[in-house]
């Protein structure tokens, strides 16, 4: 394309349907608890 | 739904419900203002004739080719069909904990969420009973999650580091047993670190949250000690010293900054040439009258401080210096499913907290607030209705987050303190969201100069 450059592949659609399960890191979006907001979590479903 | 920015020299376009992001030309950039589904097979006659006068008609009308193929890929104005999958949204398993070893603290910060280490509920630590019937509760409640979490929180884990310890053997020696896999996370102050306690953390330990809030005099005007002195001196050498030993294992430095220190970046940059790679500094939430609040008249000064911070950080990498700066990190395609964003806090329903007394607290931010308390594990209480209503609280049930673009990287913020500062678990404390949104737009235009630069 001559004016869009797409910088990810990933579509949330396609995560959403085999996702779901539960098995990641629960997530938490407070300032005080710094391990784990969700924008930076990583899928542990392995099965995906 | 699309979201567009200009950043940095770049022209931001994301696809909110499809999550891809686009770096798009000044034509496309203005295109997008005039045309939207359904897409007619031509570009339409008006908007060609109202953008030729800063463009040719050959390149809007291939721009509105492009435009239309994006869409049709699914990658421009896609819809948001997530919310069929608020029907998952029930309650779970307990998977998560967080553990008040110690209500009392070794510092007075000026900004503590919990007064200053006791929660407003009196100095008390937790004994290896307690300790031990909260791992035997997440046990029971986590039914068949494998992966449990308890976080060693406070106050102050360290003054209660025996009974750490302790907590975290018995657990050990139930994970065959039950089929689990625990994974510790500690959060300190730093100032009763000594070579022992820094081996066992890394041992044990799989995150370990490191207090400070950067330049000397910054942190020593907020985290001082009993008798006003300054902690600086005392925690940096002892968080060096655990980093080195640590390896390839998880760690933050995290810092909090408040009014007195809107040149945030400055700290960042000096954690770094500190020496460590894992920076968090994050913004103070508290009441606006407290003199070193932040408020709605900081935010400029605040979102172009995060600017200056992600110019530092291109401008650094370019010259070799690399390092995760926590609000920054965002993984474009490998990042949790559709679902998972509905809800970024697990408060009340997979994650509780848990006093010296065995009271049962939705979350650490929760705990004193008598009328949220869940239950007690010296009397087996546990209502279970409150995870209920914690589950259906997702973007979809919160009325700014279901129309916000940012909805599926904040996925609602916290429920804490949508309910202290904005009155209701479903109501979105706006003053939070300004700053994430900012965090989020710096995020996604580091992620184009990344592409575009190879670091
Ligand atoms: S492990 Fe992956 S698929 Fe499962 S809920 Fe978490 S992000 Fe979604
Ligand atoms: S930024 Fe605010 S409105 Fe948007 S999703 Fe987060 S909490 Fe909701
Ligand atoms: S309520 Fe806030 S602090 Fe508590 S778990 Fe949720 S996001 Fe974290």
């Amino acid at each position: 394309m001559k004016h869009v450059k797409t910088l990810n592949k990933a579509n949330l659609k396609k995560s959403a349907e085999k996702g779901g399960c539960g098995k990641c890191q629960a997530s938490c979006q407070s300032a005080c608890k710094t391990s784990c907001t969700v924008a930076n979590q990583k899928c542990e479903n392995l099965s995906k | 739904m699309i979201h567009k920015y200009k950043l940095n020299g770049y022209n931001i376009v994301l696809d909110v419900n499809s999550g891809a992001v686009h770096a798009v030309d000044e034509l496309t950039y203005d295109l997008l203002d005039n045309v939207m589904p359904p897409f007619s097979p031509e570009c339409p006659e008006n908007v060609v004739k109202k953008l030729s006068r800063y463009y040719s008609a050959e390149d809007i009308c291939s721009c509105y080719e492009e435009i239309t193929q994006l869409y049709g890929e699914g990658l421009l104005f896609s819809e948001d069909d997530y919310e069929k999958f608020t029907k998952y949204a029930v309650a779970s398993p307990v998977k998560a904990m967080c553990l008040l070893v110690s209500q009392d603290c070794n510092l007075r910060c000026e900004y503590c969420f919990a007064s200053t280490g006791d929660f407003g509920l009196g100095r008390k630590l937790m004994d290896l009973e307690t300790g031990k019937k909260a791992i035997d509760f997440l046990l029971e409640k986590s039914a068949d999650r494998q992966n449990l979490e308890v976080d060693f929180f406070g106050g102050e884990p360290l003054m209660n580091f025996e009974v750490v310890k302790g907590i975290t053997e018995y657990a050990r020696s139930k994970e065959k047993e039950f089929g689990k896999n625990f994974r510790f996370t500690i959060t300190t102050n730093g100032m009763l670190l000594d070579d022992a306690k820094i081996d066992y953390i890394n041992k044990e330990m799989s995150n370990v949250v490191l207090s400070i809030d950067g330049r000397k005099e910054v942190n020593d005007r907020v985290r001082a000690r009993v008798d006003g002195s300054g902690s600086y001196d005392r925690i940096l050498p002892a968080y060096k010293k655990l980093v080195e030993k640590r390896g390839e294992k998880e760690y933050y430095v995290r810092g909090t900054f408040t009014k007195y220190n809107l040149d945030f970046a400055d700290d960042v940059f000096h954690l770094y040439e500190q020496g460590f790679d894992q920076i968090s500094v994050e913004p103070v939430v508290c009441d606006s009258k407290m003199p070193y609040a932040i408020t709605e008249r900081d935010l400029p000064k605040i979102f172009s401080e995060y600017e200056r911070l992600a110019g530092k950080i291109i401008a650094g990498a370019k010259e070799g210096k690399r390092f995760n700066f926590f609000h920054f990190m965002l993984d474009l395609d490998q990042g949790p499913c559709a679902i998972k964003r509905l809800r970024g806090c697990g408060c009340g329903n997979e994650y509780v907290a848990v006093t010296p007394d065995g009271d049962i607290y939705p979350c650490h931010q929760f705990v004193g607030i008598e009328d949220w308390k869940m239950g007690n594990l010296n009397d087996d209480s546990f209502d279970e209705s409150r995870k209920d209503y914690f589950a259906k609280a997702h973007i979809y049930s919160k009325k700014e987050c279901k129309t916000c673009w940012a909805r599926f990287y904040c996925s609602g913020g916290c429920n804490a303190n949508n309910l202290i500062y904005a009155g209701d678990v479903h109501s979105a404390h706006k003053f939070s969201c300004e700053i994430e949104k900012k965090r989020l737009e710096c995020a996604i235009m580091l992620k184009a100069v990344q592409s575009e630069e190879n670091f």
